[in-house]
């Protein structure tokens, strides 16, 4: 089986974690090989944690500079900062609304201009698929189902080797039931959002 | 089913029949007891968290003494706090099987330090076992119990962050029933470490290392995969990435692969038959170079004069984790192969993005008392030894509270030395848990030595750092858990003779800035101890919220709050300094410091909207 390897970066408490969770599951009900690491050691204290799914035959469980099939970023500047796992033959799918560092409100760097930032890693891949993923998450019902928005593009994106049907069953048992709704209204706004980008 | 390591690792424990474990927390091995911790509640096995790891080797220690399976769990330089009790330990042996694991942290994610522990294998002379998957892990601890009650020895069981924190397919096998209750017999004379046991133990010790050595010529960890007339060895998550470069440079015909999974003892036959069908030989192992050195020292014992590299010059190195494609591209060098990697984008365009360090979180109440201590120390030269835990990421500006810092507790036994040579007032800061974990002594030290200094305490109720463990300072009712102590901070402090003791609540910003001043004019050592619970945990326990703050219209823009605290629940929107309401957890502290007096609790939606 072909080998896809798939990076997710976000910043701590956007759900990275639980999305890659789903992804996992859904590979286990396709009966797909997948080998998954995770860097989260900070999460909670607004740290990035990035999460490498490694699909197919293949035993490592991390993803080189420039060997990445598919970035997905949860935040714009998080996706450029991950930009170098990327190679000229990559997706990319990024939600554009910024979460501001702390460094940067107290005035210790610039946060990249959003125009510019699509542009450069539009130049430097195959394709990036680029949309306010928090507004639709809000669209939703639930504005911390950024990720399910995400997991939807992602999956409409067509890299990996899952289908819609098995993302969804794998949300429902790794989601929890009060935001079910809400997460599969939001998988489907990401899912459109790709289709139409 | 998809399973984290550290919970396979767990899992691996109880399939394996363990009765009795300890640890204390460190990334990246937490989860383990927290597993642990969990499975203890609702089962038969026992487990404690304990005040160091020293302290969590000598209970498990006891408890394989008296015929109990036993496991610690510690961070690799925990295995440092440790290592008093692990060398001797290693002489006295066990009767139930006892593994100590050791989560190593290549590339220091979450670490000061990136030791490998093998060499504390070598050390002690004791038998270690590293897994290479999440799988594989699970798989290993029923033999390690079994090979430590074979040996009469602690086993020692290597992890490293990408073993701890990948996930894979796991299939759970039957837990076996703990046998939790212990049977002591007297036995001085092989078990009280005076010199004349102590010597004939060392002989034990080496017969046992011999024995180990056997085992592992024979071991089902140590595997000769593939042919060819070229050889790799390696260890560890090293050898995934190996097999994928095999694969993907198409030459599993010419390399044939042993992996060590049992590493110390090496077995020194196995190694020497392996390199004599080889023509060169490389070493894939992150870290030191163990294996490496032991190699060519078993190829001279045999004339053999293959080349053998591992760490030289243009190969490998022995710093961070190492990754599939250096390890590809290693590969390809050494036996010469044709190798492309795939092109990496061009990063020289792209502007630099924003660090987004980790930061203490809004209405931390560390924040509220380095602020102080700032205040309080205004136009002083001061020096700040810190620790480990949440509070040392005050290091960054604009709190620039961390001064010093090397390993658990030396804070406080470091302010001894910087007040003895400087002329500078030493402000040292240190949490509960690290308190009770090493800061107790070096507190007695103080006292004794009379320094002159002031440690304060940190004491948010927690150990928050690696996920909100309890420490001997909890109140374990609050967790609806019986049956626990509770250990003043202050009775503590009292009664190793500190004159000079203040209690400080640091959401008070002008009360707690006096008590400060005051208590750092003392001549001697003085404790302040700040007491607050730590804001995510405060959450998680469901405790009754505060109102989130706003910034009224009468802010005249001077930025004090935001630069002054930074908390992350500031924003700036159009220059004008916002509170994000979702953060806010209502501490207060940047209405107290607010020059206008314009930051305002929240009781419209509009200002709740930042309006």
């Amino acid at each position: 089986m072909e080998t896809k390897r798939l990076v997710i970066v976000a910043v701590g408490g956007q759900g990275n974690l639980l999305a890659s969770s789903v992804l996992g599951e859904a590979a286990l009900l396709a009966g797909i090989p997948l080998h998954m690491s995770e860097i989260h050691g900070m999460a909670q204290r607004g740290g990035v944690v990035e999460s490498s799914l490694v699909f197919g035959d293949a035993e490592s469980t991390i993803i080189s500079d420039g060997e990445a099939d598919l970035l997905v970023g949860f935040e714009p500047a998080e996706t450029l900062r991950a930009i170098g796992k990327c190679n000229a033959d990559t997706v990319v799918i990024t939600n554009l609304a910024p979460l501001m560092p702390y460094t940067v409100n107290i005035g210790q760097g610039v946060y990249p201009d959003l125009k510019e930032l699509q542009d450069l890693i539009r130049a430097k891949t195959a394709k990036l698929i680029a949309f306010n993923a928090a507004a639709l998450a809000k669209e939703a019902g639930n504005p911390l189902s950024v990720n399910m928005v995400l997991l939807g593009s992602l999956t409409q994106a067509g890299v990996l080797p899952l289908s819609v049907d098995e993302v969804k069953v794998a949300m429902r048992t790794k989601t929890k039931k009060a935001f079910l709704d809400s997460n599969l209204k939001a998988f489907d706004l990401g899912f459109a959002a790709a289709e139409s980008a | 089913m998809l399973l984290l390591g550290n919970e396979a690792i767990a899992r691996g424990a109880i399939e394996a029949g363990v009765a009795f474990t300890s640890t204390y927390p460190g990334t990246p091995s937490s989860e383990i007891s927290t597993n642990f911790f969990q499975m203890a509640r609702e089962s038969e096995l026992y487990f404690e968290y304990c005040t160091n790891e020293k302290i969590a080797m000598e209970v498990a220690a006891a408890a394989a003494n008296s015929g109990v399976r036993s496991m610690c769990v510690m961070k690799h330089v925990g295995v440092n706090v440790a290592a008093d009790a692990l060398m001797t330990l290693a002489y006295v042996g066990v009767k139930g099987g006892m593994v100590i694991l050791s989560a190593d942290d290549p590339f220091m994610f979450s670490s000061q330090n990136e030791q490998d522990n093998r060499y504390y294998a070598k050390l002690a002379g004791l038998p270690m076992l590293e897994p290479s998957s999440v799988e594989e892990a699970k798989e290993m601890l029923p033999y390690a119990f079994d090979l430590s009650e074979k040996l009469q020895e602690p086993v020692l069981f290597r992890t490293t962050t990408r073993i701890n924190h990948s996930s894979g397919v796991t299939t759970l096998g039957e837990i076996k029933k703990p046998n939790s209750k212990g049977n002591f017999t007297k036995d001085p004379l092989n078990l009280v470490v005076v010199p004349a046991v102590a010597r004939n133990l060392h002989v034990k010790l080496l017969k046992n290392y011999d024995s180990a050595r056997e085992l592992a010529e024979k071991s089902e960890y140590n595997i000769t995969t593939g042919s060819g007339n070229w050889g790799i060895i390696c260890n560890g998550v090293g050898y995934n990435y190996v097999r994928d470069s095999i694969k993907d440079l198409d030459i599993e015909n010419k390399v044939k692969v042993l992996r060590i999974g049992f590493s110390h003892p090496l077995p020194p036959s196995l190694i020497k038959d392996f390199l004599k069908g080889c023509q060169k030989a490389l070493i894939v192992e992150e870290g030191e170079p163990y294996m490496e050195e032991a190699v060519k020292a078993l190829a001279q014992e045999d004339g053999l004069t293959l080349p053998i590299n591992g760490k030289t010059a243009g190969l490998f190195t022995r710093l961070y984790e190492y990754n599939p494609a250096q390890v590809k591209q290693c590969i390809a060098k050494y036996f010469d192969l044709p190798h492309t990697p795939p092109a990496a984008v061009d990063l020289s365009d792209v502007p630099p993005v924003p660090q987004r360090p980790p930061t203490l979180c809004a209405g931390c109440s560390h924040r509220a008392t380095y602020h102080e201590v700032k205040k309080a120390t205004e136009g002083m030269d001061t020096i700040f030894p810190s620790d480990i835990g949440c509070y040392t990421l005050g290091l960054l500006p604009p709190l620039s509270a961390a001064d010093f810092l090397i390993c658990m507790g030396s804070s406080v036994g470091t302010a001894g030395g910087f007040a003895q040579v400087n002329d500078q007032k030493v402000i040292a800061f240190i949490g509960d848990s690290t308190f009770f974990h090493s800061g107790i002594a070096g507190l007695i030290n103080a006292v004794f030595n009379n320094h002159n200094f002031t440690l304060v305490i940190l004491d948010n109720g927690t150990t928050a750092m690696t996920g909100h463990q309890p420490n001997p300072g909890v109140d374990m009712t609050q967790l609806n858990m019986e049956g626990y102590g509770k250990v003043s901070i202050e009775k503590v402090v009292r009664a190793i003779g500190v004159e000079h003791v203040t209690v400080i609540k640091p959401y008070k910003v002008k009360k707690s800035i006096e008590a400060i001043k005051e208590s750092i004019s003392y001549e001697g050592v003085s404790v302040i101890i700040s007491e607050e619970i730590c804001a995510l945990y405060a959450n998680a326990l469901k405790l009754p919220k505060h109102k989130p703050f706003h910034v009224s219209d009468k802010c005249k823009n001077h930025k004090t709050c935001i630069d002054s605290l930074a908390c992350p629940a500031f924003y700036i929107w159009q220059d004008r300094v916002k509170i994000d309401a979702n953060l806010c957890t209502g501490c207060a502290v940047c209405a107290q410091i607010c020059p206008e007096n314009a930051i305002r609790p929240v009781k419209t939606e509009a200002q709740a909207q930042g309006h």
